[in-house]
């Protein structure tokens, strides 16, 4: 594995970590994140729970936990099911050329001619709250920036002598794929890849904030902010943790990524 | 030089045409989708949500029926409702009954009007320091700037505003959190928009002046022997604001969703805002209305981006993004 520059060593870390707090705060805490306990609502930090619980007296550690690898997850699959057949499309365009390519380039350009977030919500209009549309919005507005760049790196590799000597050869579109394509794409393909893990999960936790993400009693970061936001008086710091983890995990996305992009 | 010109200009605006036709389409093929998808017999719950629960019987569901032509074939109604859009007649709220034209024309100022403060305030707050960072690669406002933007840009807009009103409104008192009378209430939205958009033009700004200073026609300016003034202000500005200003078109995809967002937290009156509450009601015509409406101010603002960097790149012309 090639070096990273501090700055993206330090974004995944902070990646690391959030993953981590995700998979072992479920066991730290060891409660259903749904189980309420009115008497304790709005309990402060410590008391009996590490990081309070929230007005219906749920445990926020548990909620926040839960709700963190929630995030995750959701994003990286959204992210994976828009860089892989986005990659596998636009190298194909590149190899085929001709009708496949015009076809696929012209999808491509029906998609980005609407902002992506309006996209999103079309979609996520046919059933508000559901995994399924917001998950199909996210990936479906993705997947264009990993064609459009790997068709162009793909064109100017298939040009190069060393891949046009293994075709000649006769090497099957296998070997030129996994072999000699996917090594050159992958460094760029991977600072796309965290760039948009971060984004998504920006996205969730907004489109739940607005009430058009994941809906509640899940606990998702976003909505968590919408509910606690009647109680920031009395317990300001719970409003401000699940935005926070927001934020540190768009930040590790976007360190990872490295500056390599303004 | 004729057809010169005819690329530069022609071709841009003719791009973007075919791209407002693919927005009404689109939009209008899930509009219809999401109309079609609706649970329920459509006609009993907007008679019920017109007429009040006690009213809506099946008299009032055949009333809506025959009015809306529910009872048409599928195909008839699609070309229908495409045709509709095409002449740009989006019906009526299902909720309201009011056109949607007429709200969304409402809605719409409101939206121009923040959107107007936002950019320049944006503009504002990052050029200059976009401008500093790039005289000096490295230095310390170079450093701080990064440092700001890759923060800025992590923390998400809605939290952001909410942060802004903790501080101005809640403890110091200063500006309202929402409303929308006066100057003073456009200050937090407006600021909440700038700010998102700034953290990214200033990335810009600076890339795009540090390439220009590093250029050797600015160190072939020095050499002739020009003073540092007409070498910045003749041969700097207009080469470094080339890639600033092809970069809003680029920002307005940033402004269309902080529009959204913001515009929902502050619970401003414009198209966000009316978009968000229509998929909430399921009030489809407001949807697919507002919808179309910031589809095409986009492609609209993009062909005047495209149009913009034509100008002041007299170069060859460039592909449309």
């Amino acid at each position: 594995m090639r070096v990273l520059a501090p700055g993206r060593w330090l974004g995944l870390l902070l990646i690391l970590a959030l993953a981590g707090f995700g998979i072992l705060g479920p066991w730290l805490a060891a409660t259903d994140p749904a189980r309420q306990v009115l008497a304790d609502s709005l309990a402060p930090p410590g008391t009996g729970y590490w990081l309070g619980a929230d007005h219906l007296g749920r445990s926020m550690l548990a909620r926040l936990a839960h709700a963190t690898r929630l995030s995750l997850l959701l994003a990286a699959v959204t992210v994976a099911s828009a860089a892989i057949p986005g990659t596998l499309l636009g190298i194909l365009a590149a190899c085929r050329g001709g009708w496949v390519e015009s076809g696929l380039v012209l999808l491509a350009d029906a998609v980005l001619a609407l902002p992506g977030l309006l996209l999103v919500l079309l979609l996520a209009a046919f059933a508000p709250g559901d995994f399924l549309p917001l998950y199909l919005g996210l990936a479906l507005a993705g997947w264009v920036e990993y064609f459009r760049v790997a068709r162009a790196m793909a064109r100017g590799m298939l040009a190069r002598p060393h891949v046009e000597a293994a075709r000649l050869l006769g090497f099957g579109p296998g070997y030129v794929l996994w072999r000699l394509l996917l090594p050159g794409l992958l460094p760029t393909l991977g600072v796309l890849a965290a760039f948009g893990l971060g984004n998504a999960v920006l996205a969730i936790s907004t489109l739940s904030f607005i009430g058009l993400g994941i809906h509640p009693p899940t606990a998702e970061l976003g909505s968590m902010t919408t509910d606690l936001l009647p109680y920031a008086h009395e317990a300001p710091l719970m409003v401000l943790m699940p935005a926070a983890l927001v934020f540190v995990a768009v930040l590790g996305c976007h360190l990872l990524a490295g500056r390599g992009r303004a | 030089m004729d057809r010169h010109l005819l690329g530069r200009f022609l071709r841009p605006v003719l791009m973007r045409l075919v791209q407002a036709l693919l927005v009404a389409l689109i939009i209008g093929a899930l509009g219809f989708a999401l109309m079609a998808a609706l649970p329920g017999d459509q006609a009993f719950r907007l008679a019920a949500a017109r007429y009040g629960p006690d009213m809506g019987d099946a008299a009032a569901a055949a009333l809506v029926h025959r009015e809306l032509g529910l009872d048409r074939p599928l195909a008839v109604q699609f070309l229908d409702w495409v045709g509709r859009l095409l002449r740009f007649d989006l019906g009526h709220s299902l909720v309201t009954g009011a056109p949607v034209l007429e709200e969304l024309a409402m809605q719409l100022g409101y939206t121009l009007a923040l959107a107007g403060v936002a950019l320049p305030l944006s503009a504002l707050l990052g050029l200059p320091f976009g401008l500093l960072a790039g005289l000096r690669p490295g230095g310390p406002v170079d450093r701080v700037t990064l440092g700001l933007s890759v923060l800025l840009r992590a923390v998400p807009a809605y939290a952001l505003g909410l942060l802004l009103v903790a501080v101005f409104s809640i403890r110091f008192r200063w500006l309202p959190p929402a409303g929308f009378e006066g100057w003073r209430e456009f200050i937090l939205p407006a600021l909440t928009l700038a700010l998102g958009l700034a953290a990214l033009s200033a990335r810009v700004a600076r890339d795009s002046v540090a390439a220009v200073a590093a250029s050797p026609y600015m160190a072939f300016a020095r050499w002739k022997g020009l003073p540092e003034r007409a070498v910045v202000l003749r041969h700097g500005l207009r080469n470094a604001a080339i890639p600033v200003v092809a970069l809003l078109g680029l920002q307005l995809i940033g402004l269309v969703e902080g529009l959204v967002i913001v515009e929902s937290l502050f619970s401003w009156p414009g198209i966000g805002h009316a978009l968000v509450h229509a998929i909430f009601a399921r009030d489809v015509p407001v949807v697919q209305g507002a919808a179309l409406v910031m589809g095409l101010i986009f492609v609209l603002v993009n062909a005047l981006v495209d149009l913009a960097c034509a100008l002041i790149d007299p170069r060859r012309p460039r592909a449309a993004a």
